[in-house]
């Protein structure tokens, strides 16, 4: 698999680490512990198009949010996570 | 047998085959003229411990047949006698033991092998020889050992699988054997990028290389063989007025000439990944008796291709009869192959079996070449009068609407054909058999799809691709040569046009383009003998019809209750007749019984081909730290932790064994002055405005108050509140700290803290850099730690206790000049110190220490003592940090802030988290002080038994104390806090301890700390 990093260009699926969803949203500190809970825990599982976290470990150091379509693994996208949606 | 048996060796004289006399070296097959191979280059191999003689550009098989060896194999279950059945990588039988000692590989197939000289190999599965096989009286017990048997057999006594059947079974069954030694080769990884990738180099995929090499697009042409061509080689073909093999070549030199061309022979396209990845694997020096120096044998390459066209032929299959894989059966479009590219008459009397037009064409093929045709039959009752012309000029015996329904010899010499209720015996010790071609589908396959039934070819055609390929030629199920040649260059130019390259297509040549009609025929009901269907697993049509009548007819159960297909052959040859037999037996038809999935690597790839250098010591990088040669020569004993190689301990002599050593070491540091290298640590170094922030949101304690020159002990937790590590953190400015982090968790946490500032809170203006392997870093603790290291202070920098107290921090210059970081930091308990210089300097920095400190008989010491005396202190360290506890756990509860937000908050205060009867970090002494405890000890309470219910914990770290002059431990004991002075047992029962040891507070030396601050 290739991921298309937006500052180094694609590059080999070897060089990033996967997280997981990238729509999760860490809960405000007055929140309650059922929101920590979901937040820790509770995953979807879609079959299809995925907002996913990427780690370039072996590249730029970037997160980046990979749109990841998990029957054809076929990629949207990507972008920086600390750029906003 | 009738009277037609022939006199071969008469056959061969009229025929124009060399006879050469002597003592059965002499290549009696060898064609007088004609073939791509160099009759000036003769290449003397071995084969069973007996000498051949063969010739540059043959295969072994090629060099085996020429040399008229026809028996080279067992098989697999009944240890029938096999010969080669065809001439490339879908070789059922003749699979050999190739090289000697370490560099031995079983199961290679002769018949992709590539003479050198002096080959060595050897046939497999027999025992003791290959002409008298002991167990090849498991052809007799063949009724019993059919599909299922021994699932249905072996059922009982469980024990007996182990003991008794498995091994017999595995003695009984197999091929060949590894040769137990380590692989003497190298192996290499390489990635390789193009426009487009052409798999296969035949004429449709030369013409697809050529269009768009002259289009000026990056090109790989990848091609199996050691010499491209395909089919252009081994049908003969005339192109223009030239031979089809000219023409390659012709080609193959054009294409060398572009700069942006890359040919790669020998190189296997196995796979197909995501995003128009490949994976292949390049025979660099497999074709030589041992790799050259420097050169790795094999080379696995990452082929990354914006296009791709797969022109990877198609694969002959037979038709299945008794008595089908007696050697000298072999496939049509082999004995074709030997005769054009090895000049090699396969044997000395022919007969063809087919139901379709190119084994007709064979059979012409092996006329001209003055191969002994005498028969030719075919299951269809008509045939094209062009066919018929060539061989009934030649005087071949034509018999339409018959089949082969046995054949006799332990090497063939006889069939016995079924024509209109009729049968008749025949001589031939050869059989040319052809039951159609399946286009090479299995890459198109590799992402998940399924090929599409075509009924004009009977066989299945590339339906839905993966992304970026198209097909062309043969694979696509288009057998003539203009096709092929059309297909690829229109393929070519349209993949270019995507990647808006523009190509035209070369010119058409003129070339044969022979219709191909077949009568779709997969085997022969009135068969006598067993039929077999995958020969290298010795599957038979009467398996397929047991799996039928038990129900597996799904062709994914067909294939595993049968095994066919599970060979290293993955089917090649048998697959298609198999699926067509139970669609035969279920009615279904074809098209609804479908395939079964087409899994990479198209063929068997070498394991250390994966593996490439990471084997062995280069596994992964071994890291050194920056005193690692001023260690060495100290004469230090070095352990690996990690990736890093680190001092383990530093024994003088006279000192018996590493205790001795360590316990000197400890006392050493307590008494006087000692020195560590703990480089090895995580170092982030860490600025911004908002890093105060970040660092109260990451670690439980607060940072944000912090002062400019101070140190302080930290802890973070993940989300879910378990510990994730923990160090020592410094001010060195008012918008800049360095963090320690834990040797193991340095990457781990500066990708976690990459991640708060990226996912979590991109707002916060922060900024990190790992420097881990900028500084070295050396720990001086003991009394006299100060008095050392006032020596090697730069003039005007003030060590006071006042002037720089516990848990400071500060820049500065040692040793005259060398810039540096001081932070006044314990991890033994004594007065303490960490200095850091630039990495380079840390030789330098250690002899300037043990200069410095040779009046108070300084000491390095190792990672031994520096653990021991953690343990004294009561420092967590991973054995404790082990991912299942919490900092209540480990006593560091109180650090937690109330008053903000961090990582772990929330989930930390769960119940289940906070329960006092949750192990906890407690210190333990062996009651007896002369007893060893022993990490990894399970605590129960005494009096009780030593079972699991009754488990309270466990010992996490053990040392001998020096300082005590006994045995301590620390370990995480369900309310141990509360249990000082209590008793337990340490119960270790893989060791066999059992040990009653007293729970005490985990700080064993200088619980106040007093030490620390002098």
């Amino acid at each position: 698999m290739r991921i298309p990093c937006p500052y180094c260009g694609s590059r080999d699926v070897q060089e990033f680490s996967y997280l997981g969803d990238a729509n999760l949203r860490r809960p405000d500190h007055e929140a309650p512990e059922a929101a920590f809970h979901d937040y820790v825990y509770l995953r979807d599982n879609p079959a299809g198009p995925h907002r996913e976290l990427w780690y370039h470990g072996s590249g730029c150091r970037n997160w980046l949010v990979v749109t990841r379509n998990t029957v054809t693994h076929d990629i949207a996208g990507a972008r920086f996570a600390k750029e906003p949606t | 047998m009738s009277g037609e048996l022939a006199n071969p060796a008469g056959v061969l004289a009229r025929r124009g085959v060399e006879q050469r006399s002597g003592k059965g070296t002499a290549a009696v097959r060898r064609l007088a003229t004609g073939g791509l191979v160099d009759r000036t280059r003769p290449l003397e191999f071995e084969f069973d411990g007996r000498r051949y003689t063969g010739l540059a550009g043959d295969t072994l098989a090629s060099a085996l047949l020429a040399n008229d060896v026809r028996l080279v194999g067992r098989s697999f279950k009944y240890h029938r006698p096999r010969g080669i059945f065809s001439a490339g990588c879908d070789e059922p039988n003749a699979l050999v033991e190739l090289r000697t000692g370490a560099r031995t590989e079983p199961n290679t197939r002769a018949t992709t092998v590539e003479l050198y000289d002096r080959l060595t190999a050897s046939s497999q599965n027999r025992w003791p020889s290959l002409d008298f096989d002991v167990l090849s009286v498991n052809r007799f017990a063949a009724p019993l050992l059919g599909a299922g048997f021994y699932y249905k057999t072996f059922m009982w006594p469980a024990s007996f699988w182990e003991k008794v059947y498995e091994p017999l079974i595995r003695r009984a069954a197999g091929l060949g054997r590894a040769s137990g030694q380590s692989d003497p080769d190298a192996y290499e990884k390489s990635h390789a990028f193009c426009d487009l990738l052409v798999i296969g180099a035949g004429p449709a995929g030369l013409m697809a290389a050529l269009t768009a090499a002259r289009a000026g697009a990056r090109v790989i042409l990848a091609d199996e063989g050691f010499r491209m061509g395909g089919s252009l080689l081994s049908d003969n073909p005339v192109i223009g007025d030239r031979p089809g093999s000219d023409w390659a070549a012709q080609a193959i030199a054009e294409l060398k000439s572009f700069p942006d061309v890359t040919l790669m022979a020998r190189t296997t396209v196995f796979g197909v990944y995501d995003g128009g990845t490949y994976g292949a694997v390049e025979r660099v020096a497999d074709h030589l008796p041992s790799p050259p120096p420097f050169l790795p044998r094999q080379r696995l390459w990452h082929i990354v291709a914006k296009r791709t066209v797969l022109a990877a032929g198609a694969t002959e299959r037979p038709i299945v009869f008794g008595g089908n894989d007696r050697p000298g059966v072999m496939l049509a479009g082999a004995v074709r192959t030997y005769a054009n590219r090895y000049a090699v008459a396969a044997g000395a009397d022919v007969a063809v079996f087919a139901n379709n037009d190119s084994a007709w064409r064979a059979a012409r093929d092996l006329v001209r070449a003055g191969v002994a045709v005498r028969t030719m039959i075919d299951v269809r009752d008509t045939v094209d009068p062009a066919l018929l012309a060539p061989l009934k000029d030649a005087g071949v015996r034509i018999l339409l609407g018959s089949r082969v329904v046995g054949t006799s010899g332990k090497r063939l010499h006889g069939i016995e054909v079924l024509t209109g209720g009729h049968r008749s015996s025949i001589a031939a010790d050869t059989l040319a058999v052809s039951g159609g071609w399946s286009p090479n589908v299995n890459l198109t396959c590799h992402l998940g799809n399924r090929p599409a039934w075509n009924e004009d070819i009977a066989a299945f055609v590339p339906d839905k691709l993966p992304p970026g390929m198209a097909v062309a030629g043969a694979a696509n199920g288009r057998f003539g040569l203009a096709d092929c040649f059309a297909g690829g260059a229109s393929a070519a130019v349209a993949a270019l046009e995507e990647l808006g390259i523009a190509a035209t297509a070369p010119a058409l040549l003129r070339a044969e383009d022979e219709p191909y009609r077949i009568g779709a025929f997969w085997h022969v009901a009135e068969s006598r003998g067993p039929a077999f269907v995958d020969q290298q697993n010795d599957v038979t049509v009467k398996d397929i019809g047991i799996a039928h009548r038990e129900g597996f007819r799904a062709v994914e159960h067909l294939k595993r209750y049968t095994t066919l297909g599970m060979a290293t052959d993955q089917g090649k040859t048998s697959n298609m007749i198999g699926l067509a037999i139970m669609a035969e037996l279920t009615g279904k038809g074809i098209p609804q019984t479908g395939t079964t999935i087409f899994r990479a690597p198209y063929t068997p790839v070498t394991i250390g081909a994966f593996a490439g250098h990471h084997r062995g010591k280069e596994f992964r990088p071994t890291r050194l730290t920056p005193t690692q040669g001023w260690a060495e020569r100290q004469g230090a004993v070095f352990i690996e932790t990690g990736a890093w190689l680190r001092a383990q301990y530093y024994p003088k002599p006279g000192e018996s064994d590493w205790q001795e050593t360590v316990n000197r070491e400890v006392r050493t540091v307590r008494s006087g002055v000692g020195f560590c290298d703990v480089s090895t640590l995580g170092k982030i170094d860490i600025q911004g405005p908002d890093a105060g922030i970040l660092l109260d949101r990451v670690y439980i304690n607060t940072w944000s108050t912090l002062g400019v020159g101070k140190a302080r002990y930290g802890v973070m937790l993940r989300e879910d509140g378990m510990v994730m590590d923990d160090g020592t953190t410094s001010r060195l400015g008012p918008c800049h700290f360095i963090m320690t982090t834990t040797t193991a968790n340095a990457a781990k946490v500066y990708q976690h803290l990459e991640f708060c500032l990226q996912v979590l809170w991109p707002e916060l203006d922060v900024q990190l850099a790992s420097v881990s392997e900028q500084w070295a870093q050396l720990s001086v603790a003991g009394p006299k730690a100060r008095e050392t290291l006032a020596r090697i202070v730069d003039p005007g920098f003030d060590l006071s206790n006042e002037a720089f107290p516990f848990m400071s921090a500060a820049g500065l210059t040692v040793i005259g000049g060398v810039q540096a970081r001081l932070f006044r930091i314990s991890f033994s308990g004594e007065l303490a110190y960490e200095i850091a210089v630039p990495a380079g300097q840390g030789e330098r920095l250690a002899e300037a220490l043990m200069t410095a400190g040779a009046e108070f008989g300084i000491t390095p010491y190792g990672t031994e003592a520096l653990g021991v005396m953690r343990i004294e202190k009561g420092h967590a360290a991973g054995s404790e940090l082990n991912g299942l506890t919490t900092a209540q756990d480990l006593g560091l509860g109180r650090m937690m802030s109330k008053k903000k937000d961090f990582i772990g908050r929330m989930m930390s205060q769960r119940p289940g988290l906070t329960d006092p009867k949750r192990p906890a970090l407690v210190g333990l002494r062996p009651v007896d002080r002369s007893a060893r405890l022993r990490a990894g000890a399970h605590f129960i309470p005494v009096g009780a038994d030593a079972i699991a219910a009754n488990d309270q914990g466990h010992m996490t770290s053990t040392a001998y104390s020096p300082s005590l002059g006994h045995s301590i431990g620390l370990g995480l004991l369900s309310c141990g806090p509360s249990r000082i002075g209590e008793r337990v047992r340490a119960v270790d029962p893989v060791r066999g301890a059992d040990t009653e040891v007293e729970i005490c507070n985990p700080v064993f030396i200088d619980p106040q700390g007093d030490k620390l601050r002098v």
